[in-house]
């Protein structure tokens, strides 16, 4: 066994927001030397997606802040209005560019560049019809048992 | 002023941007090589400064000037 410090991360959510702090973490502790893995599990297998086009919602968030003070003035059934999602979704991706964060494809690279090791819920994939073909290459397709085999020796454990 | 065998110019780049570009250019320095690093990111101050108590590399200087961070490290 290395000395290699071991980071291990359980991805289940897919949206926009949720996306961003599985690919921080991983990328930050690869550079840091961890041995890094993540298991996408249910919605989290959307961020293995080729193109994930995630979203944000700020239906049912009243902690998401919305632009021009609208959390303050908006009526909450506003945010069910269709259409929305995308219109905030695509204002948050125009922020977060804008201040230098980077796209969630632009960390999930990082991470692969920086060997962390990703793995997909087999069980999900087969409960939600996925196809493989939908997602990136060089992922591996695994169930719980293969999650604590590295988890079970890792410093920590993360569920997102 | 420190001398330095290569730039990184990470200005306008968030978290946790400065750091990975930093570990992905001192892999092509050689032990000793001292990176230059430019950045606009106020959290990079503390990162930074884990980033070298954690990899081993040495932080030569981390000091603010015209709203910039600039940091020295040397290669371990």
């Amino acid at each position: 066994m290395s000395d290699e410090k071991k980071l291990a991360i359980i991805a289940t959510k897919g949206t926009l927001d949720w996306a961003y702090p599985p690919f921080i973490l991983a990328s930050t502790a690869a550079a840091l030397g961890y041995e890094t893995q993540i298991f996408f599990t249910f919605y989290g297998l959307q961020l293995l997606k080729k193109n994930p086009n995630l979203q944000v919602s700020p239906l049912g968030n009243p902690g998401m802040p919305m632009p021009m003070a609208m959390d303050k003035w908006f009526p909450v059934i506003g945010t069910a209005i269709p259409g929305m999602q995308s219109i905030m979704s695509s204002m948050m991706k125009a922020k977060m560019k804008k201040k230098g964060v980077a796209s969630v494809e632009e960390l999930r690279d990082l991470c692969v560049e920086a060997e962390v090791k990703l793995i997909a819920c087999q069980m999900t994939v087969d409960l939600f019809d996925m196809d493989s073909k939908d997602f990136i290459d060089g992922i591996d397709y695994a169930g719980a048992a293969t999650f604590f085999e590295f988890a079970g020796e890792s410093d920590i454990n993360l569920f997102i | 002023m420190i001398d330095f065998n290569q730039k990184l110019d990470a200005s306008g780049l968030n978290c946790p941007l400065p750091i990975l570009k930093a570990k992905k250019q001192l892999n092509s320095l050689e032990t000793g090589e001292v990176l230059y690093i430019v950045a606009t990111d106020s959290g990079s101050v503390k990162d930074f400064d884990a980033f070298c108590k954690q990899t081993g590399h040495n932080l030569l200087e981390s000091s603010e000037a015209d709203g910039k961070y600039h940091y020295y490290i040397k290669k371990s």
